[in-house]
């Protein structure tokens, strides 16, 4: 099949299942007759399975098949990747070759801790530097993800509100319209009631619906800076006040760390807490290549409550990992969280270094304002002021006058050859795009990408059904979302006739 | 422009109300489902339940999204529309006919603050 991508032609094999090479009896390797007498494993363990149906295929075959798959997928090696609120960074492969290092790689979990002095001190590095950079006066590493980042937040919340009598009152947690859904999710997982703050005209909190949701029954404000709509809360200190002096917690969300890297730090903003992702931030590998990491900062009041184990300095300078802490809300992970993870993110925090921090925040922002201005004759912008690492564009008007949705126009961009933004998010935005460039990328790459999405614009006025029918070049047209939830199909059953003699 | 027919009462959460007699017959707008996109999934309350106004009685899963939907009126859960169990897409083919959400017997007046056609047309704007 002849495909055209990129401008280029280029010859990609039709995805097929590695099942379906499948011929009995074919092998990819040639493993030596075993000496030792073979051992009825039934009398054992009782009735086996044989039906496994794994593949039977060469090694040849097996290598072909993953090499091609890989050539067809589509990641921040082989294009731009403008993923709103996702933040698509490149990611240095010297942090890959360090997590390689045979010290850190053939660590077991469950050695002896005498034994790991090493990796304890880089736990603590890490630590030190996310606490300089967050101004927050302790870190843990422990959380999983950003969810479980946010979860543990609350969790410590919640201890604290109840080492003060005030768990059976405090039962609301606060969440703005523009949240991700995380948010609430996380709330109510720790059984909180969930009440929604709205966003006001300039895409700020709204301070007088804030005002009168806040009393004694509100156990923390959820509050994600800069917010989903690309910007910077203005009045962030007044809010942190605000919920203070009604008795409450201020979670950060920080999703939107990027932004702010050695720029600002939310620890001196008033919050008490704040989840990080390092998979975005912090430059370790992301989505279907995690596992992430939600490495939480908090203040010093809700420090007796830190999971175990908190990795500290003992009083002789050398690094423990604590465990007796009669307070803590327990484990939230097996072991030290996702170790390896945490060794990326200390060769990326070294590599770029103290000085150069701030290039971060100030690329990233530099980066989604170029976009913004170079887009918003033919996108508008949803609120029109600076923004921070990403800009929220709206295609309402396509809709209104040419039956142009935002998936249409994010369709269309596959076959210009880049990946989609993110659409539909934040919800508050009618026919929603969401463009994080991040800080890796040139000039060059932006203004390709601003090209395509002008040119697809014009499109939408002078050959709408170009836009309908997208996308037209990739393998595989418009899927059908409605159909795939509807009908699940996630696991591949042999045909009856492969099964027939097994 | 969306249609808004003129004989329903609607909410600002983008319910319409339909009056006959003491029963009420309630859906989501046709702006509503042009808003979620396809729909995928409805969940409704059982018969019988009491509703409060304003009190979420049931969502829709779209594609995009999953959104409460709020009782405009109060009263009982006469008819949950099973329809909706195999065929959610009725709600954006048909949202004020064969894709209507529940029927409510309804207890005493219905609020004032239920919007008219022309109220709703310039929500939606």
């Amino acid at each position: 099949m002849n495909h055209l991508s990129n401008g280029r032609m280029k010859r990609v094999p039709e995805p097929e299942l590695i099942f379906t090479k499948s011929k009995k009896g074919r092998v990819g390797a040639n493993i030596p007759t075993c000496s030792t007498p073979a051992v009825d494993l039934s009398e054992a363990i009782g009735d086996l399975r044989e039906d496994l149906h794994l593949p039977e295929v060469s090694e040849l075959d097996t290598i072909r098949h993953f090499t091609n798959l890989s050539q067809i997928n589509y990641g921040i090696e082989t294009g731009f990747y403008p993923l709103g609120s996702c933040t698509m960074k490149y990611n240095p492969k010297i942090n890959e070759a360090t997590a390689r290092l045979a010290g850190f790689a053939n660590l077991h979990p469950m050695q002896p801790v005498e034994t790991i002095p090493g990796a304890l001190e880089l736990l603590l590095g890490v630590q030190e530097m996310l606490q300089e950079i967050t101004g927050f006066d302790n870190i843990t590493l422990q959380p999983l993800a950003g969810a479980h980042g946010e979860m543990t937040c609350l969790m410590l919340i919640k201890a604290y509100h109840e080492s003060r009598g005030e768990g059976e009152t405090r039962k609301v947690v606060l969440v703005p319209d523009s949240a991700h859904g995380t948010n609430p999710a996380s709330a109510a997982r720790c059984g909180y009631s969930v009440k929604s703050i709205p966003t006001d005209a300039n895409g700020n909190t709204d301070l007088e619906a804030l005002e009168k949701a806040l009393d004694s029954n509100v156990a923390a404000l959820m509050l994600t800076n800069p917010s989903t709509l690309g910007l910077f809360e203005p009045n962030i200190e007044k809010i942190c006040r605000m919920v203070h002096e009604a008795g409450g917690q201020v979670f950060c969300d920080g999703a939107n760390m990027n932004a702010m890297v050695g720029t600002t730090r939310p620890g001196d903003h008033g919050f008490d807490c704040m989840h990080l992702n390092l998979h975005k931030t912090f430059s370790t590998p992301h989505g279907g290549g995690g596992p992430g990491c939600g490495a939480i900062g908090l203040q010093a009041h809700l420090e007796p409550f830190l999971p175990v184990p908190v990795i500290r300095r003992g009083s002789e300078g050398e690094v423990m990992a604590d465990y007796s802490r009669h307070h803590s809300i327990g484990r939230v992970s097996a072991f030290y969280g996702q170790f390896l993870m945490e060794v990326r993110a200390f060769t990326y925090l070294r590599a770029y270094g103290k000085e150069k921090m701030a290039d971060i925040s100030r690329y990233s922002v530099l980066n989604a304002n170029y976009v913004r201005a170079r887009l918003k004759d033919v996108l508008p912008p949803a609120h029109d002021r600076p923004c921070m690492h990403e800009c929220i564009l709206t295609a309402e008007k396509y809709k209104k006058e040419h039956g142009i949705r935002a998936l249409d126009i994010s369709k269309r961009l596959i076959d210009y050859g880049f990946h989609p933004p993110t659409n539909y998010f934040p919800l508050i935005v009618p026919e929603c795009l969401m463009i994080e460039p991040t800080e890796t990328e040139t000039k060059e790459t932006l203004d390709m990408f601003c090209d395509a999405m002008i040119a697809i614009c014009h499109e939408a006025i002078e050959n709408p059904d170009a836009l309908h029918h997208a996308p037209s070049t990739a393998m595989v047209g418009r899927l059908d979302e409605t159909l795939a939830v509807k009908q699940l199909d996630v696991r591949w059953i042999p045909a009856a006739k492969e099964t027939a003699g097994v | 422009m969306a249609n808004v027919p003129a004989e329903l009462k609607y909410t600002k959460s983008h319910e319409w109300v339909r009056v006959e007699g003491d029963t009420v017959t309630i859906g989501i707008t046709e702006f509503a489902q042009s808003e979620l996109g396809d729909v995928v999934y409805v969940d409704l309350p059982a018969v019988g339940r009491t509703l409060a106004v304003e009190e979420v009685f049931g969502s829709v899963e779209s594609v995009k999204t999953v959104s409460d939907l709020y009782a405009p009126v109060a009263g009982e859960v006469v008819e949950a529309n099973t329809l909706l169990t195999s065929q959610s897409e009725l709600v954006n083919s048909d949202p004020y006919g064969q894709g209507f959400m529940i029927k409510v017997k309804v207890s005493g007046e219905l609020p004032s603050d239920l919007l008219d056609a022309s109220g709703y047309e310039a929500l939606i704007g």
